[in-house]
């Protein structure tokens, strides 16, 4: 805070008449409540978890943000650092050329699971592989938002989208992509860890997951990546307060939470 | 520094080094792959970085997030290569992120590629075609500078002879002159300042400071490059002032029709030779110039007829064009056939002016 060059306006404290007072909920980099989303939506959790390990790990100063396509890049609009918004599938690639010419940056991909594991599984492998020093941030809720809920990647068996009417068949549309499993196989990768942002223990969880995987990159350590299960209840077409549930009783059989990898700490 | 005999792609890579560039990313592909090697020797000479990317998808949007990290930026392939890079190259002229993009094409069957783009948007890429390597040379430095005057990518069309002809070059550093700074490119220093940058096609901002948006956003990149068409057309024109017949070619098959001039001209035929050396922008005004006086224009381009819609619609209908070119590719693929030669071109020629083979020497 002290290095700052102006104090932009901040989270307004929430007086009520009576009442305790209340400290703002407001990120410190948040410029906005304002999310742009569904109500319900697991991702400005993740967000607000994210600007908050930036800013804990005092990294807002050297934090590039390269987010993808979906609607996670409304977090563009509501936080106070750099951002570069690139082309679908392809934030890992983007973040390679901006690390490799800006190596003290903490550079971050922002990214969904249609985004990193449909259109751009090859990307993000190949980071991985090649040991890049970025976080990458795959925000998976088993379904295209953005869109209207069609099937992705990730979309889990028997799910319920708009192209898979009857629910995800493995005969007809195949198996899931589990993205942490594939990037944890891989030598190059230092850090991988799933979590869910659907209960107060997984939001805890996500935090100390998102922490290590920028000190694995501020150490030089590899590439790190965090897949963050979020609840999309429009795009799952159940009722707002159905998503934490949906997501622990559908999602997290086929993607379990916990760390994958963690090469800075020695099994 | 003095000249020195290079090979085309070596001395690209020398000239682009010597230009500042420091970030190259690329996938092997013929007759790209020689400069791709080059860059991978010669990099990290300066401290710079080249990458041997996974795909041409990756190669060039490496090269796109090192230029918005303020890096000079580079990429390449041909053909089919640079077909799946064209949604990275319309995104950094939508968003604003200068790099070079240097095709090594396989002939001139990419001259719509190269000038219509397949990405998606209202936009343009400068394209500079050299003749031959030294021109190469220059074109190199001077895209580095123009993708920094325009905030653009800008592209190199060249093909095997560049690449793999040696020639006797000078690659020193080049002044183009002055350039506007680069405080818009993101090292992630204005975090939590409440002056935060960003690169963002869609120019949203932030919910605090919001920026102009889409329509405001593609309108003022209209017209930039609405100016680049007006201010960056280049062309070289040869015995042109008295012809009656103008030969257009691009690239190098420029010279193999300059050739063919110096000849006719020494048999008392008045031709001259128009070569674009931009491609876009097509220097329309410039041709007109040339060959607005003459009996007609003959259109000389090895593939199936791609340039001739620039020289019509040059000419606007006042002088009639003549396609006196073809595809024509050698056994491998890769390069040109037949008909990128003198006596080829000499005859199509005098056929296209009406001299008879009787009158021929």
């Amino acid at each position: 805070m002290s290095n700052r060059s102006t104090e932009p306006d901040r989270g307004q404290e929430v007086r009520i008449e009576g009442a305790r007072q209340v400290a703002s909920s407001r990120a410190d980099l948040q410029v906005s409540e304002d999310h742009h989303l569904c109500p319900g939506c697991g991702h400005p959790v993740a967000w607000r978890i994210l600007l908050e390990v930036i800013q804990e790990l005092s990294l807002a100063q050297r934090a590039i943000g390269v987010v993808g396509h979906g609607c996670y890049t409304n977090i563009v609009r509501m936080a106070d650092i750099d951002f570069l918004q690139c082309l679908h599938g392809r934030a890992p690639a983007v973040a390679t050329g901006v690390k490799r010419v800006q190596p003290q940056a903490a550079v971050f991909t922002l990214q969904g699971d249609g985004d990193m594991a449909s259109e751009g599984l090859a990307e993000v492998l190949h980071a991985a592989a090649r040991a890049e020093k970025i976080t990458a941030i795959m925000l998976n809720n088993g379904v295209f938002g953005d869109t209207g809920g069609q099937m992705t990647a990730a979309s889990v068996v028997g799910q319920r989208t708009k192209t898979s009417l009857e629910g995800r068949s493995p005969e007809l549309h195949g198996y899931p992509v589990p993205v942490a499993e594939l990037v944890a196989s891989l030598p190059g990768a230092a850090y991988v860890a799933r979590s869910a942002v659907n209960t107060a223990g997984g939001v805890a969880q996500t935090k100390r997951y998102l922490k290590r995987a920028f000190e694995t990159q501020t150490s030089g350590a590899g590439f790190s990546l965090v897949e963050v299960l979020t609840m999309c209840p429009t795009g799952w077409f159940v009722p707002t307060a159905a998503g934490p549930g949906y997501l622990s009783d559908s999602m997290q059989p086929t993607y379990p939470t916990g760390p994958l990898k963690d090469s800075l700490r020695p099994a | 520094m003095t000249a020195a005999l290079l090979q085309g792609s070596r001395a690209i890579a020398d000239s682009a080094i010597a230009a500042g560039c420091r970030f190259f990313a690329g996938y092997p592909m013929l007759p790209f792959t020689d400069l791709l090697e080059a860059m991978s020797a010669k990099m990290p000479e300066v401290g710079g970085t080249c990458i041997n990317a996974d795909s041409e998808i990756e190669a060039v949007n490496m090269a796109l997030g090192a230029g918005a990290a303020g890096a000079r930026a580079a990429t390449g392939s041909c053909g089919q290569g640079i077909a799946l890079m064209q949604e990275a190259i319309a995104e950094a002229a939508l968003n604003e992120v200068p790099m070079v993009v240097f095709n090594m094409a396989r002939g001139q069957q990419d001259y719509w590629q190269a000038t219509r783009g397949g990405g998606w948007g209202d936009y343009r890429t400068l394209t500079l075609a050299p003749k031959d390597v030294a021109e190469a040379v220059v074109h190199t430095q001077l895209l580095f500078h123009l993708a920094d005057t325009y905030r653009a990518p800008v592209c190199l069309y060249g093909d095997y002879l560049v690449a793999h002809t040696h020639m006797s070059v000078d690659v020193a550093p080049i002044d183009f002159g002055p350039l506007p700074d680069k405080s818009w490119a993101l090292d992630g220093t204005a975090g939590g300042t409440g002056h935060a940058r960003q690169i963002w096609t869609w120019a949203m901002g932030r919910d605090d400071a919001p920026g102009p948006g889409p329509d405001v956003h593609w309108r003022r990149l209209a017209q930039k490059f609405a100016t680049m068409g007006e201010a960056e057309a280049r062309h070289e024109s040869y015995r042109c002032g008295d012809a009656e017949w103008v030969v257009v070619s691009f690239g190098t098959a420029g010279p193999f029709i300059d050739y063919v001039v110096e000849e006719l001209r020494a048999d008392g035929q008045r031709v001259g030779s128009f070569r674009p050396v931009t491609l876009w922008p097509f220097p329309e005004a410039a041709l007109l110039e040339a060959a607005g006086r003459a009996r007609g224009v003959l259109v000389y381009e090895v593939n199936a007829g791609q340039m001739i819609d620039d020289v019509r619609l040059a000419l606007r209908g006042q002088v009639p064009a003549t396609f006196i070119g073809g595809v024509s590719i050698d056994s491998s693929g890769m390069r040109q056939g037949d008909l990128l030669t003198v006596a080829a071109i000499r005859s199509r020629v005098l056929d296209a002016i009406g001299v008879g083979a009787g009158e021929r020497r």
